[in-house]
């Protein structure tokens, strides 16, 4: 249909002058016109629809366009989802020649898989490493983002707080590869900061191979790397504050830190328990790429976390079933986490994160 | 609203000039310095590691040895460490796969999101809410890495440009920053033109894409980001290092310590192997860097669409 339009010469959008009897086709199409119309009005009545095949007719368009991302997510997203079972199995990738006979072939073992990996020693470790990481950050790097929106908002000339918010937003387009490798450069062996110290005759110390720090060194990065992009969020959220709270309150006398305290950090509120509710949903996941590239420089000992531990054991190792198990067990706890978290801001009275629709 | 002001001090009617209000007290000396040395600091951090990197990537043998190693200060422009990455060689063939994903994975990527975007921002429409439902669970229920290693080999992907692409084509973040945007388009200007005969498609393409430029441009460059710095996909799944991109080879080089595999010079001609590596890291943030500028405006638009929204 849409085809036939896009040829036609003269119609379409541009032309709204094209009446009954305007052109050859105008019969039809105002026909067609018509229902659109009185589709549209029936629509604006709550409670009464067009019988399907009529919406099918209006929208099918939609539909297509909607299909191609919808199969790559199928493929790429769900499929893998449902592929998680393979932590029942006892995955043998041998067992076939596509990973598809493989899996239909390999044995099921139940809970087996789980069982092996809550007495295995290395998976706590990780699990609790991920833990503390995710705590260490909750203090040390949370607030980060907060305070860098205020004192952003504070910069009256316009044009210098554009270039400062455009240098501090620049290193969340860096990959991980390369923030390590600035930090390498920084504060290696054989980085600028050890440089300095030996020329000033002081003994330097190596931070980037140091698992003692490795907690310090990874906040560090992770604030170098996103706090500046991290306060996009809270700069448009103190955008919305009521400037007239702010003269109101400093007319009734307060001073720059209580109206920080009663106005901006009220106003920052719903936005901070949002975020807070996502990272502690996200609780077990602190990073990826940046632990597995500095996982040899430290040690398994510290750097290991759940997702590291389940790309070496699932897929370095190619113990997959176990692999999933330990995947699986992440998401399902993240899972648990996310909905705690929701229902607690919720009770809370706050609109948490998927309150609407 | 930070749009509206940005705009008001664009209007420049009084620019330079202080919009303190007239009922706030006047900053403090102690404020003043505290606040303008934490905003230099800040910068600093971020552009000194740039700058340590560009410039010790233009230094010469003898500047690097009297430095001891990074180079803080230039002193000459030493271009050898390019000339010898670009001639040939693993970097060179890296940065034109890094390309390539790029190009073809963003255009691809752009296409489809706008496309399911659209499709997804008139509620009542057939499936509307399922179709909705379908992308947003995506937050909430995600496969492990394990099942999407065995799916992804299991199509035949394995050392496939493609096992770079299409796993992450579409980003559901992406997205619902674009519906939020379509669905901000006033319905009349598209109702007008449904009556005029319009099919969605073409709708789509004369009316609400030129008025989404900004935003796309903003998705395009998050997109293109990605692809540019796709590190760990590679390293599941392109074994085959004629393929690597660029990032597979700045962490060879520079992490793990291999030596840049450059065909061409050889012996005493050979820049410093560190000028090299830093040449590496400069090319590979280079795109980054020089197109963030054109983006960036857009982004306070952009985001702030998305996280009211999402």
């Amino acid at each position: 249909m849409s085809t036939r339009e896009a040829v036609r010469p003269g119609g379409g959008w541009e032309t709204p002058d094209v009446g009954p009897g305007g052109a050859s086709a105008a019969g039809s199409d105002t026909r067609r016109a018509g229902r659109d119309v009185r589709a549209a009005r029936r629509r604006r009545r709550p409670g009464r629809r067009p019988p399907l095949r009529a919406r099918l007719r209006r929208d099918w368009p939609l539909l297509v366009m909607v299909a191609p991302a919808a199969a790559l997510l199928l493929v790429f997203h769900y499929v893998p989802t449902l592929g998680n079972v393979v932590a029942f199995q006892d995955y043998n990738p041998y067992a076939g020649d596509s990973p598809l006979q493989a899996f239909l072939a390999s044995p099921w073992i139940g809970f087996g898989n789980f069982e092996a990996l809550f007495s295995d020693p290395a998976f706590w470790d990780a699990f609790w490493n991920t833990l503390s990481i995710t705590a260490f950050q909750l203090v040390f790097y949370f607030p980060l983002p907060i305070a860098l929106a205020i004192v952003l908002n504070g910069i009256l000339s316009a044009r210098l707080r554009a270039f400062v918010q455009s240098v501090v937003y620049l290193p969340h387009f860096f990959s991980w590869v390369l923030v390590v490798t600035f930090f390498v450069q920084m504060f290696g062996g054989a980085g600028l900061l050890a440089q300095t110290l030996r020329d000033a005759g002081l003994q330097p110390w190596d931070i980037m191979s140091n698992p003692d720090t490795f907690v310090v060194l990874v906040t560090a990065e992770a604030v170098w790397k996103d706090a500046g992009w991290g306060a996009v969020v809270f700069l448009a959220a103190l955008s919305t504050i009521d400037p007239h709270l702010y003269e109101a309150a400093a007319v009734d006398g307060a001073g720059r830190w209580r109206r920080l305290w009663h106005v901006t950090l009220p106003g920052l509120r719903p936005v901070i328990v949002l975020l807070l509710i996502l990272r502690l949903g996200d609780a077990l996941s602190v990073g990826f790429e940046q632990f597995l590239l500095q996982r040899d420089a430290v040690g398994r000992q510290a750097a290991e976390v759940l997702d590291t531990f389940v790309y070496h054991q699932g897929i370095t190792t190619g113990n997959y079933g176990y692999g999933a198990a330990a995947g699986l067990f992440k998401a399902v706890v993240g899972l648990v986490l996310i909905l705690a978290a929701n229902r607690i801001a919720h009770a809370l009275g706050e609109r948490g994160v998927y309150s609407r629709s | 609203m930070t749009v509206t002001r940005r705009t008001t001090a664009g209007a420049g009617a009084r620019r330079g000039r202080s919009r303190r209000p007239a009922w706030e007290e006047p900053p403090s000396v102690v404020g003043q310095v505290a606040r303008g040395g934490l905003l230099t600091g800040v910068v600093l951090a971020v552009l000194l590691p740039l700058w340590v990197v560009v410039v010790t990537s233009l230094a010469s043998r003898e500047t690097i040895d009297e430095a001891g190693g990074l180079v803080l200060v230039p002193r000459e422009i030493d271009v050898s460490a390019y000339v010898t990455i670009f001639s040939g060689g693993q970097v060179t063939r890296a940065l034109w796969i890094s390309a390539l994903v790029t190009t073809v994975g963003t255009a691809v990527s752009v296409t489809l999101t706008v496309l399911a975007a659209y499709g997804l921002s008139r509620p009542g429409s057939v499936a509307h809410r399922g179709l909705l439902l379908y992308f947003l669970l995506t937050f909430l229920v995600y496969p492990g890495m394990v099942p999407s290693y065995l799916v992804v080999t299991g199509l035949g992907l394995k050392d496939s440009l493609w096992a770079l692409i299409l796993p992450s084509a579409i980003s559901v973040f992406n997205l619902v920053v674009l519906r939020a945007f379509f669905q901000n388009i006033p319905g009349d200007l598209l109702d007008s033109a449904r009556i005029d005969g319009a099919g969605e498609f073409r709708i789509l393409a004369r009316i609400v894409l030129p008025l989404s430029r900004a935003v796309i441009a903003v998705v395009a460059l998050f997109y293109a980001v990605g692809y540019w710095n796709v590190w760990f996909t590679a390293l599941l799944y392109i074994d085959d290092n004629a393929r690597f991109p660029s990032q597979r080879v700045l962490q060879s080089f520079i992490l793990a310590g291999q030596s840049p595999n450059t065909s061409g010079l050889v012996g005493a001609a050979m820049p410093p192997t560190l000028a090299i590596k830093m040449a590496v890291v400069v090319v590979t943030v280079a795109p980054v860097v020089l197109v963030y500028p054109f983006v960036q405006r857009h982004f306070v638009k952009g985001v702030i669409v998305g996280a009211v929204r999402g």
